[in-house]
């Protein structure tokens, strides 16, 4: 177990550090810098004061010796300046962080509410009406652009509703049931898309498990069927489900970016989108390697819970 | 064969009848429109659906009907393009990988790690920031998020077959590894590989919109179904509704449409994952 721990974090360290490379080098491949961005508006920019720019920037120097000062700054715990906002960026991020992390939590929430049950009757009535229906609406949740589905619940609500949604973001401390209003709608329009995964993952699952033998001795003890189906079968099908649902909470946060977007909530994925169109290298860098890390560490939290769920499962054999 | 993937498949088939009316959309796509997609009208801004404009205008005063014909070809261009590209690369790499093994296995398992470590839409939108707007850079920067994608999924069917007896017989016979997997095994990867872009198409197109939606997608004039949410969507959304609707609902049908078709695919071509 142990070994595996190291194991599985040795691997996890070294994509990172892939990863940071992949992404210091796309960052740098594009077209126009920071510099050229901050005097778009203002014209000519004079030779010396854009050197002096770059300087005061640290991106006069050499590639390796960015990546290298980007890497030390990561280990010491600092994620550098914001070219922008001329903070440390970390000032810029954290505030964002509480925001992205409560919608992925209540969008999984929605999910699994959604889901779970939904795959549990499409199986139990295998390839009835109801089953097609449902089916039919899981895959209709995965083919909608969930930033469309967002506009879309909003427009509703004025037309039907006469309620306008705030246009700036609303703690929950200010106005609790605002803030909650707030968020539900999102978390709602991410979270039926991920339902719809979940859904699909759940039903076949639970099919499978339905075949076994044990459920048969279960229905032939003359257990009722709510007992078989939700405490017997499902118990053993919600293994790879839980794999799915850790996945998708990691990749939640590419859902979120363009959802944030549309609520204008001030989330680390509505921000990466604004500091990529405004090239903020350590900002967008890090805010990045925040994402994969999250990946990699549910990735990490799945399988563990995976072996601590089911006892047939062992690490490191 | 069609007649029998039909009787047996109906929600496929339905699949199959939706993305051939936007290929054909796509193809006949100046034949359908009512107006020039990019022509502005000055006295038409925001106009409701009507007789004149059957889905209305939108806030330049751009028949949305028209639009949304030519966005059929954008979408399916850049799908298509973006998921051939990235499946065949990552086809590539898997069957390298599966077949040759040992370290270059190893290194190239690795990589793959690390690509398929960021959402997709992450990926894909650092990647068209950093290689600038234009149809082509679209195209790659949502073909490498499939790469890992398709490079697993060969892999894993290559490993299968590499075991065969038939292979064996091709190796006894004293054949060179190229020929040997490029003649012998890719072809019997074709299945999965079928089903891999089907499935692939949809969320290509998905992000497509996505890309576009944020600006860092197709630029303008190309009339696309993503940019056309992004535009109106703010602004003038409380207005005119139908700037909204719309271009959504064309998304959400040819993403279906290849969703319905991938998984009648899946289960025709690869037993094994069905349901899955």
């Amino acid at each position: 177990m142990k070994t595996y721990l190291v194991q599985r974090l040795g691997i996890g360290l070294l994509t990172l550090v892939g990863m940071s490379i992949v992404i210091f080098a796309l960052l740098r491949f594009a077209p126009g810098d920071i510099v050229d961005i901050l005097f778009s508006t203002g014209g000519y920019v004079r030779p010396e004061e854009r050197i002096a720019i770059m300087k005061e920037l640290g991106i006069d120097k050499p590639y390796t010796v960015q990546y290298a000062e980007w890497m030390g700054q990561l280990l010491r715990g600092e994620l550098g300046m914001s070219y922008n906002y001329g903070v440390p960026a970390w000032e810029v991020i954290r505030p964002k962080i509480p925001v992205t992390l409560e919608l992925a939590v209540l969008a999984t929430i929605v999910a699994v509410l959604l889901g779970v049950p939904t795959g549990v009757i499409s199986a139990v009535r295998q390839d009835t009406t109801l089953d097609y229906v449902l089916r039919v609406v899981s895959l209709a949740g995965l083919s909608m652009p969930s930033f469309w589905l967002g506009m879309v619940i909003i427009l509703g609500m004025v037309a039907w509703l006469g309620w306008i949604p705030p246009i700036t973001y609303v703690s929950p401390a200010e106005n609790f049931h605002m803030h909650a209003l707030q968020f539900a709608l999102p978390a709602l329009a991410v979270g039926y898309r991920s339902s719809a995964l979940i859904t699909r993952f759940t039903r076949s699952a639970l099919l499978e498990v339905l075949r076994e033998d044990y459920i048969r001795t279960a229905w032939a003890k003359g257990q009722s069927g709510r007992i078989v189906i939700w405490s017997h079968a499902l118990k053993n099908a919600m293994l790879p489900v839980i794999t799915v649902i850790g996945i998708e909470f990691a990749f939640l946060i590419g859902g979120l970016i363009v959802t944030e977007r549309v609520f204008n909530l001030p989330g680390v994925a509505n921000y990466l989108v604004e500091a990529i169109l405004a090239r903020d290298y350590p900002i967008v860098q890090n805010l990045v390697m925040f994402i994969a890390v999250v990946v990699i560490l549910s990735n990490l939290a799945v399988d563990l819970l995976y072996g601590f769920l089911d006892p047939r499962v062992r690490y490191g054999d | 064969m069609i007649a029998r993937f039909c009787r047996k498949k109906p929600l496929g088939a339905a699949g199959g009848a939706v993305m051939l009316m936007i290929v054909l959309t796509a193809f006949f796509a100046n034949q359908l429109q009512t107006y020039d997609p990019i022509a502005t009208e000055a006295g038409q801004t925001l106009a409701r659906p009507s007789q004149e404009h059957w889905l209305g205008t939108d806030h330049l005063g751009r028949d949305i009907y028209s639009r949304i014909v030519h966005g059929a070809r954008v979408s399916l261009i850049v799908g298509v393009a973006s998921t051939l590209l990235g499946s065949v690369l990552g086809g590539i790499i898997g069957l390298l990988s599966g077949y040759v093994g040992g370290k270059i296995d190893l290194v190239a398992q690795r990589i793959m790690d690390i690509l398929q470590g960021l959402p997709l839409l992450v990926l894909a939108l650092v990647m068209s920031a950093s290689l600038g707007p234009s149809i082509h850079n679209v195209v790659i920067a949502i073909s490498i998020p499939i790469v890992p994608r398709a490079a697993r999924v060969i892999r894993s069917s290559v490993l299968s077959i590499r075991e065969m007896q038939y292979v064996e017989a091709a190796r006894s016979l004293g054949l060179r590894h190229a020929r040997i997997a490029f003649r012998h095994i890719l072809p019997n990867t074709i299945g999965p590989f079928i089903v891999l872009c089907t499935a692939q198409l949809g969320s290509a197109i998905l992000v497509e919109a996505a890309l576009s939606f944020l600006g860092l997608g197709v630029p303008e004039p190309y009339p696309s179904w993503g940019r056309m949410l992004s535009v109106s969507a703010a602004e003038y959304a409380q207005k005119a509704p139908h700037l909204v609707i719309f271009p959504g609902l064309a998304i959400s049908l040819a993403v279906f449409g290849s969703n319905l078709l991938g998984d009648a695919l899946r289960d025709t071509l690869d037993p094994r994952l069905r349901g899955a």
